[in-house]
């Protein structure tokens, strides 16, 4: 059984927890307001908030519940459209999007809706730029999204003096009271969840499908998953962590691309993570969205993949009883194909921080900037010395079957000075270690061509005085 | 005043098609496709399919009562095929089971045996081998051939768009339902309600009055849902009509794309001759216009670009010729422009093209050859023109030469960030091209608590017709809008009626509304009269109160419609409106087709990441012909949707099959639209309003598909903007320009 509060009503079934969240709120609960509109996370027409309890605080995130699984659902405060609505007037949101005239056909509306309600319930600060963010993962074909952008706006400068996000929009009337006790309910409900139960059950089976935020295995195998027998991996606490131990940084195999972006550890060691996560995915994608998944995923444009493949991250494989640990770079052996059992599972994901003479980046090229899969994408890190290159490691997506750490370029690059001529010969050289193929992301031309170019963009960004400006 | 379902949108309480409760006993549908593009049907295996839990049955042609036919235009379309497939998505089967999920697995299970003929999917190769969907047609005016000695400079050309996915949010659907004495009743996402009515009329072999058809709103269209919703209203209406029980099929996302045509892609040559002063003498065009395996809306959209293959120029001397051309691809359809863009695409890449081998700006060849009024088009009417007064407006609010002048500072001084600009200029004519579809009803009741009831054939999709046509009522009766409700679009309560398309809808059913509603003012005035002792033409309503030589009365609104109906008398009118003279020739290719014509400028700039080859777009800035607009928020609305939709169409939407017919672009995952923040980052749009008579509904222009044209403007700006990095590029005239290949055309030479 399965356990969580839907808007202001507490859920118990027996629904197979396989069953996405979209379809359980539609058909089982007929709460029509979320809509449907690709099924794989692409469009945000089906955007809900997930509220949970983290260290006895509640916190507020957005969604596209076609790829959630109801068994992650588990102990959280489920938010739709219809759990923001205020008997017969528009809340705050609402009626910054009926001002605009942020609306037309109307079907992508309470997804719009939702997300900028879920960023008055955030943490974030409410700047003009959070909030057009906040809906990032919301397609709309009619507006052209100028009149949505003036709504946005107008939320924000509603917003001030946000502290406490669940206590300001309940005091200011944005969202309905019933907010307010939400966080003892949910500490009630924790109570009677029977932990793991649910984990167990599955586990006993035989291979039981491993499910961390379901964004990848609910686009593929959509079908498959509603009946499966599932392991959830989401919600461990000692699996969704980030921390540092000496010049180690650990993660848990289920913290989030949001996670990594609210670690303090992470944005130290990165500064630029913001601009980096801001081309992977989409809010509510990076908030379901595990590092793990994205490594065991094998896909060979893996966007966090080829980020800690530049930064030789090492993983703890475990089988339940025995733990054993691989590079990250030695993990792909083809197409999908992995040095992986199908019964063990990533267990914890380390690398050593990036030193203070470090350089990092992360690039990346897509049809669409936001929201799109790379036609290529490439990280690399250097440990310099001056000029010096003392050790390099660089990663490109898109160029081959698997995510791959160019090894040739990074020995080449090896005690290099940093000027023109390297970077010339270390694009020859990784035109040899390539091998792309064309599809609907790019020619193989495009694509090889476009990776010599990022790579001139990794060390235009080191070094801005090579572009010759 | 905001679009009347505001309120309801933004709560979720909209209801569109998969919102409706379904009755006890619903069954659902799924269609099995073909997966191959062409090929002939040797064996059907569905015996696993039905042995499935919860399949009910297995449809196939075989099953049709009537005629196995969706064609519109031409018949030549089967529902499901029969011996054989034209295209990738071709319906070949449906099966009817007691959950969805459990009609898709058992759509799995069917085996086709399907021997693969060959494929054509290149309009060109289509057009060698005799592959036509209707005859070619040519507009002419003057004579090109004697024309081209007087040019100076004369070029000639290739361009080619791509077609583009619809992509409304709410898929294609519908869910028929049976009432007594065998009537269908049919919920369908359509833009054409009569359209689904008479096919499904067809399809059953029953007459058009026991097939109703309702339509409340659609989640979007685009075109998209005026004659390709048609198949799923029917297959739905064909199990309904077999097994006595409710149908619903709602289309996931990817059946969609996979089943449905697109618009249409074009591939065209052009030949432009100019004289010295920069004015174009003449203009040749061929089209080919890739229509997919059968014709669906392609002859009239075909039309259309032979309609604007001038956009908004005045040539003297025109030969433009058009061929639809079969291929083994999904039927294309309407898309918003209805192949107008494709048109206009073709000479703006000619002028382009002249521009850049005579070193001008394209803007200066543009300016010199806008439409005056009284100019005349290829095809016979008179421009009724403001193509200069958008333009002066343009040139006066924006200044396109500081523009010019900035940009070109800004890429002298950064290496690897090149701005581009471009202007375009729009011309549309509103109307149906063909003629007999320019008509329209509107059935008013007013109820004896003074509350309206409006019920037309136009169906809103997010246009704002509703909010327009409440409009209407609500200031001929000059009532409180709330008063005023607007029912949904339905086949028994407004008969024979056009799509909502051409962007004509709230011009047709706002007239006869108008007209409706100036009828029962008529009467209500005379009961006015009559009570007060006075004459009609003294009396007047004016928020809901009635004067007399304008003095206020004893007399309400609602008093004056409850002594109408005691004295017996009709607060009830059907109205019906056709614009007058329109008229043409298709013998000829000449006549007054279209009721008037809209237009607008646009400057549209650019900046490339010359690294990576990816772009932002830093404004567009228009001047638009609303005439006089009724609503500016729908306008603005309108224009900035329709704005981004074209540069999204000249951008990153790229439709991609392969040469064996097969959609590679199938997901949102690989087909991408605009998102927010791949749009301009300011759009200003200033609005021309006129006091020039005109046929719009309160003098308001249509402005549903024109300003989608002004989107052409960013391929032309991005063009200028890789040209000042890469001045010896050889960048053809291929739309979309994709960052793939605004890199390409970066860093690769002419030969």
């Amino acid at each position: 059984m399965i356990q969580f509060i839907l808007n202001d009503k507490e859920i118990e079934t027996n629904l197979p927890p396989g069953m996405v969240l979209l379809d359980f709120i539609r058909y089982r609960q007929h709460l029509m307001g979320t809509k449907i509109g690709c099924r794989e996370g692409d469009c945000g027409a089906c955007t809900v908030l997930v509220g949970e309890l983290v260290n006895d605080a509640l916190h507020y995130h957005t969604v596209t519940s076609c790829l959630m699984p109801v068994g992650n659902a588990e102990g959280k405060h489920i938010v739709t459209i219809e759990g923001i609505n205020r008997p017969k007037e528009l809340n705050m949101v609402q009626q910054a999007m009926a001002d605009a005239g942020a609306t037309q056909c109307g079907f992508c509306t309470p997804g719009f809706v939702m997300s900028l309600a879920g960023f008055c319930l955030s943490d974030k600060a409410p700047t003009n730029e959070n909030a057009i963010a906040s809906v990032d993962g919301n397609i709309c074909r009619c507006t052209g999204y100028k009149s949505i952008e003036k709504a946005a706006i107008q939320v924000a400068g509603k917003l001030n003096g946000k502290n406490e996000p669940i206590a300001f929009v309940t005091e200011h009337n944005i969202l309905p009271a019933y907010f307010a006790g939400i966080k003892e309910r949910l500490k009630h409900l924790s109570g009677k969840i029977i932990t793991g139960a649910l984990k167990e059950a599955a586990a006993a089976k035989e291979r039981p499908h491993f499910v961390g935020g379901g964004t990848d295995l609910y686009v593929q195998k959509h079908d498959e998953m509603k009946d499966a027998a599932i392991r959830f991996l989401l919600d461990h606490p000692e699996y969704n962590s980030i921390r540092k131990e000496g010049h180690k940084c650990i993660i848990g195999p289920s913290a989030t691309v949001s996670d990594l972006q609210r670690s303090a550890i992470i944005r130290q060691a990165f500064p630029a993570f913001d601009q980096y996560a801001k081309l992977i995915s989409s809010t509510p994608i990076r908030n379901m969205a595990t590092i793990a998944g994205n490594f065991i995923n094998a896909s060979p444009i893996g966007d966090l993949t080829i980020f800690f493949l530049a930064l030789d991250a090492q993983l703890v494989l475990s089988d339940g009883h025995a733990q054993r640990e691989i590079s990250l770079r030695k993990l792909y052996k083809g197409y999908k194909q992995l040095d992986k059992r199908p019964d063990e599972h990533i267990e914890e994901i380390w690398f050593d921080i990036p030193g203070k003479q470090a350089y990092f980046n992360f690039e990346k090229v897509s049809k669409r900037t936001h929201l799109d899969i790379a036609s290529v994408n490439t990280a690399i890190c250097l440990q310099l010395n001056g000029n010096v290159i003392e050790q390099a490691g660089l990663s490109a997506g898109g160029v081959g079957p698997v995510p791959m750490y160019l090894q040739s370029v990074s020995d080449f690059l090896t005690g290099k000075t940093i000027n023109e001529k390297t970077i010339q010969q270390a694009i020859q050289t990784a035109m040899t270690e390539v091998s792309p193929i064309s599809d609907a992301r790019g020619s193989k031309e495009y694509k090889s061509l476009l990776l010599g170019q990022l790579i001139k963009a990794h060390f235009i960004r080191c070094r801005p005085e090579l572009a010759g400006e | 005043m905001k679009n009347i379902d505001t309120y309801t949108h933004v709560r979720g309480e909209s209801v569109y098609l998969d919102d409706i409760p379904v009755i006890a006993g619903t069954l659902y549908a799924a269609v099995f496709d073909s997966p191959i593009a062409h090929g002939k049907i040797l064996s059907l295996n569905m015996d696993e399919a039905l042995r499935m839990p919860g399949v009910v049955k297995v449809f196939t042609a075989k099953d049709i009562p009537g005629e196995n036919q969706i064609g519109g235009i031409v018949p030549d379309e089967e529902l499901l095929a029969g011996t054989h497939v034209h295209f990738c998505g071709m319906p070949i089967a449906m099966v009817i089971a007691e959950t969805d999920e459990a009609a898709r697995a058992a759509v799995k299970k069917i085996k086709a045996e399907i021997e693969p003929l060959p494929v054509i999917t290149d309009p060109r190769e289509a057009k060698e081998k005799g592959e036509l969907i209707i005859p070619p047609r040519t507009f002419k005016t003057g004579n090109t051939d004697s024309a081209w000695s007087r040019c100076d400079h004369i070029f000639e050309g290739r361009a080619e768009t791509n077609g583009q996915e619809h992509l409304y949010i709410e898929t294609q659907g519908a869910y028929a339902v049976p009432q007594e004495n065998g009537v269908i009743r049919i919920y369908s996402s359509t833009q054409g309600p009569t359209a689904v009515q008479r096919t499904a009329a067809r399809i059953l072999a029953v007459p058009m009055n026991k097939v109703e058809v309702d339509t409340t709103r659609l989640g979007g269209g685009f075109g998209g849902k005026e004659d390709q919703a048609t198949t799923w209203g029917v297959m739905c209406a064909l199990a309904t009509h077999h097994l006595n029980k409710p149908v619903k099929y709602s289309l996931h996302r990817m059946e969609d794309m996979r089943m449905t045509g697109k618009r249409h892609p074009y591939s065209s040559d052009f030949k432009i001759g100019l004289n010295k002063d920069l004015k174009i003498l003449a203009y040749e065009a061929t089209f080919y216009q890739n229509a997919g395996a059968a014709a669906d809306l392609s002859p009239a959209v075909m039309e259309r670009t032979l309609f604007h293959c001038t956009n908004s120029y005045f040539v003297p001397n025109v030969k433009a010729t058009a061929y639809s051309c079969r291929t083994n691809l999904p039927p294309n359809t309407a898309f918003r422009g209805f192949g107008g863009p494709q048109g206009m695409f073709v000479i703006e890449a000619a002028i382009a093209k002249a521009a850049e081998k005579l070193g001008v700006p394209a803007a200066a060849i543009q300016q010199e050859n806008l439409l005056k009024t009284g100019d005349e088009f290829p095809y016979g009417q008179k421009a009724e023109s403001e193509a200069n007064e958008c333009w002066n407006k343009t040139v006066e609010l924006y200044d396109p030469e500081k523009i010019r002048k900035e940009i070109m500072e800004f890429n002298a001084s950064n290496k690897f960030l090149k701005k581009g600009m471009a202007m375009m200029p729009i011309c549309f004519g509103i109307s149906f091209t063909k003629t007999l579809m320019n008509q329209a009803r509107s059935l008013v009741h007013v109820y004896t608590d003074g509350s309206v009831g409006v019920s037309t054939g136009a169906v809103e999709m997010g246009q704002g017709v509703n909010t327009k046509i409440l409009q209407v009522a609500a200031s001929v009766f000059s009532i409180d809008p709330a008063k005023v409700k607007i029912n949904t679009t339905n086949t028994y309560r407004i008969a024979n009626t056009s799509p909502s398309a051409a962007s004509a809808t709230a011009d047709l059913n706002g007239k006869a509304t108008e007209i409706a509603c100036l009828e029962i003012l008529k009467r209500v005035k005379q009961v006015a009269a009559d009570e007060l002792k006075v004459s009609p033409d003294s009396i007047e309503i004016k928020e809901e109160w009635i004067y007399n030589k304008g003095v206020k009365t004893e007399w309400d609104w609602k008093r004056l419609i409850m002594t109408t109906y005691s004295k017996r008398i009709s607060l009830s009118e059907l109205a019906h409106y056709t614009p007058p003279g329109i008229h043409f020739d298709p013998a000829k290719e000449k006549g007054h087709p279209f009721a008037y014509h809209t237009f607008g400028t646009a400057i549209i700039t650019v900046t490339i990441d010359c690294l990576r080859g990816i772009y932002e777009f830093d404004s567009v800035k228009v001047v638009h012909d609303f005439g006089k607009s009724m609503n500016m928020m729908i306008d603005k609305g309108q224009c900035e949707g329709g704005i981004v939709q074209g540069i999204g169409w000249m951008t990153m939407e790229e439709i991609i099959y392969d040469k064996e017919g097969k959609l590679r672009s199938n997901a949102l995952s690989t087909y991408k639209v605009p998102d927010i923040y791949s749009v301009p980052k300011e759009i200003l749009i200033y609005p021309l309003e006129t006091e020039k008579e005109n046929q719009a509904i309160l003098q308001s222009k249509a402005v549903g598909e024109p300003p989608l044209m002004y989107g052409i403007g960013a391929y032309f700006a991005l063009r200028n903007a890789i040209k000042s990095f890469n001045p010896s590029a050889n960048i053809p005239f291929d739309a979309p320009m994709t960052p793939e290949k605004v890199l390409m055309n970066l860093y690769t030479t002419a030969p």
